[in-house]
């Protein structure tokens, strides 16, 4: 059978891409030969559709179209678009690593003077340096799905952080994405920490597009290693171009005794998927977690999760919530499996809608497999408008109906926002949430 | 000019009519009273100067200030003065009820042109009231009316009435669900608030709660229209007598 025929011409435009950018990608020998793999899986499925299940409400065949070929490396002229976006969302005492169209950009970056215990190369680096171990953590994920296969083959930048055995990092790190250009293009790229026994730390990722940027597309994957006893404490603010396309994987590995604590907030992007694979593999492990998407006009934001408890003794809670004005759509999939023998499992997950107009959409689906039987596993969903009785007793009280719709909303995400560990991190999603609020009207 | 006035206020909801030509007149500094049986449109009264969804004014007007209050958002006519002070005040989780006073107190400022107050004075004045009425600092940290009894909740209303200093405030069942002492307090905080600049419409089903704020102007409410005012005697009489005489004249 010949499968070039079976392509549209839209897979033939990338595979040419491949073919063009293969031999300037990071990485030869063996780190090629995974590419080329990684190429492949991704060619047998394409773009995913609706016909695949855990595609359903995101058809990016419809919604993105085509893969669009790589951004060029940033300009003296991009670099500077890049810097005044930062400045906006600059987060204060943090260390920050920045990638411009998928580029490491070391002036907008701080790699000096590291803690004890904390090591950062990049992506590129790391790709062409002949660490072996490390190469197969970073290709591990290449068939979970084809967006991941595709990111595998494609990754041209990113961050691998270590973070050493008992080290309790003190500052958080920041990894930002910028999009500078107004050229539509795609940005590849892939990050990837680990967590060393007993260590803890703090990592934010943010998403963000300069003036000029408007449709670009964000391909993202990040690797997450949790040692025993060891922390993190993570959040993602999606604040993409609002005609830009973001696809996000996550996956997560807990050891015994550790914890999870993730959040991620969806304001920007025309279209976006986050998905995540979080798999709790060692015993007495604590993930939380949470987010909230808040859409308008014709935004499309997709959060799917995947809770894998495989061993006994572990908690997972999970609290979701999406504000949907106009004819945006939000989708969120949630699904725990208990395998056997995970028993005494405690997995929670609450997903709630709000829906602000009669032309937006929520679709929640969680799904539990369970295949244990002592365990306490439950999930609720909901979607309803906001409470005519409330609005009319702030309204009552002098607010507008704006103002009171933003204070019923700040009070809807606030549940998901609160679940946030870390004091400073949270008070940056109360901010991402009221810079939406704001942009409302 | 008479603070507020409603005129030949007829008043619909759904396909049903609730008020068949309701008149009202109310000056500054007086308390008047409107009693009537369930069902007689007491409260839809209340929700339609407050400007609550769901009302259909097919004839009439209400003035207050002179000014056309049909004509304006809840928000425009509590920055206006009016204020209900709600039957069922409701629970507002996840918005604290310092965010949501300060944030109702600056709304109200902000649309007459006022300057927001600080935080110190601002604290100074909800800690003031607060002890007035007996509510304590740890209600004021929760969410709206978060968890209140009845007694906390109506409290919590008089502590927005004294905050807000509305020049109307309409007590819609004040009384219900309240236990004798809780009924003092509210009572007391309201009476605190009495002044010659504030006219005041107390809507009840009881005379009990007459005993506590006693009114210049009693009015009976039956079938949708008042069908006789006096002044506080009438309510000693309703007391002795019951409303059926009144649902047979209406």
């Amino acid at each position: 059978m010949n499968l070039a025929l079976a392509k549209t011409d839209t897979a033939r435009a990338l595979s040419d891409i491949f073919a063009i950018a293969r031999d300037r990608l990071p990485g030869a020998g063996p780190v090629a030969d995974a590419r080329q793999r990684a190429f492949e899986a991704y060619e047998r499925v394409g773009l995913p559709h609706r016909r695949i299940e855990d595609w359903k409400y995101t058809d990016l065949r419809v919604l993105m179209r085509e893969v669009l070929p790589s951004a060029a490396a940033p300009d003296a002229a991009a670099l500077k678009r890049a810097a005044t976006a930062l400045k906006i969302h600059a987060i204060a005492g943090v260390r920050r690593v920045v990638l411009v169209d998928g580029v490491f950009a070391p002036k907008l970056s701080e790699l000096d003077n590291l803690e004890s215990g904390l090591g950062i190369r990049t992506l590129r680096d790391v790709l062409e340096a002949g660490d072996t171990g490390l190469h197969e953590q970073l290709f591990a994920p290449e068939n979970f799905n084809s967006m991941v296969a595709l990111n595998s083959a494609m990754m041209t930048d990113g961050f691998v952080i270590e973070v050493a055995d008992g080290t309790a990092l003190t500052q958080p790190l920041h990894i930002v994405h910028i999009a500078s250009g107004a050229a539509p293009a795609a940005m590849f790229t892939r990050s990837l920490i680990r967590v060393g026994k007993a260590a803890t730390a703090t990592l934010v990722e943010s998403y963000i597009g300069a003036e000029a940027a408007k449709a670009y597309q964000v391909h993202d994957s990040l690797i997450v290693s949790i040692g025993d006893g060891a922390r993190l404490d993570h959040v993602r603010l999606t604040e993409d171009s609002r005609e830009a396309f973001n696809v996000s994987s996550a996956v997560v590995t807990l050891g015994a005794h550790a914890h999870f604590n993730t959040f991620g907030m969806n304001t920007g992007s025309l279209v976006s998927r986050y998905q995540a694979v979080i798999a709790v593999a060692g015993e007495g492990s604590r993930v939380e977690t949470n987010g909230v998407n808040l859409l308008n006009g014709r935004q499309h934001a997709d959060t799917t999760l995947l809770l894998d408890h495989a061993v006994p003794n572990c908690t997972s809670r999970e609290i979701f919530r999406a504000v949907v004005d106009d004819r945006g759509h939000s989708v969120f999939q949630g699904r725990i499996i208990v395998r056997p023998g995970a028993q005494k499992t405690d997995a929670k997950m609450m997903t709630r809608a709000l829906l602000l107009s009669d032309e937006a959409e929520a679709d929640n689906k969680p799904e539990l497999e369970i295949f244990a039987d002592d365990v306490t596993c439950g999930h609720g969903a909901t979607t309803g408008a906001l409470d005519e009785s409330l609005l009319f007793y702030l309204r009552a009280r002098g607010l507008s109906e704006k103002e009171a719709q933003a204070l019923l909303i700040q009070a809807f995400v606030g549940e998901a926002i609160e679940q946030i560990a870390n004091d400073a991190l949270r008070e940056l999603a109360i901010l991402a949430a009221q810079r939406w609020l704001a942009a409302r009207g | 000019m008479a603070l507020l006035e409603v005129k030949d206020l007829q008043v619909r909801v759904e396909d049903r009519e609730i008020l068949h030509g309701l008149s009202l007149t109310v000056n500054q500094g007086e308390v008047h009273a409107i009693m009537g049986p369930n069902g007689s449109g007491k409260s839809t009264l209340s929700h339609v100067i407050a400007g609550k969804p769901g009302y259909e004014v097919t004839s009439g007007e209400i003035l207050f200030k002179g000014e056309d209050l049909l004509a304006m958002s809840p928000d425009e006519r509590s920055a206006k003065g009016v204020f209900l002070a709600f039957q069922y005040p409701v629970e507002i989780p996840g918005v604290a009820t310092m965010t949501f006073l300060r944030t109702a107190l600056n709304a109200q400022r902000k649309a007459r042109g006022e300057s927001e107050f600080s935080t110190p004075d601002f604290l100074k004045k909800v800690r003031e009231v607060a002890k007035s009425l007996n509510i304590p600092q740890d209600m004021l940290r929760r969410g709206v009316n978060v968890g209140f009894s009845g007694g906390e909740k109506k409290r919590n209303e008089i502590l927005q009435m004294a905050l807000f200093e509305p020049s109307l405030c309409i007590l819609d069942e004040m009384d219900s669900g309240l236990d004798i002492d809780a009924l003092r307090i509210a009572a007391d905080g309201v009476n605190a608030l009495r002044s010659p600049k504030r006219a005041m419409v107390v809507i009840t089903h009881y005379q009990r709660l007459l005993n506590y704020i006693v009114p210049d102007f009693v009015h009976v409410m039956s079938k949708g229209r008042v069908v006789k005012s006096g002044d506080k005697q009438l309510a000693l009489e309703l007391e002795a007598s019951g409303y059926a005489q009144f649902e047979d004249a209406a």
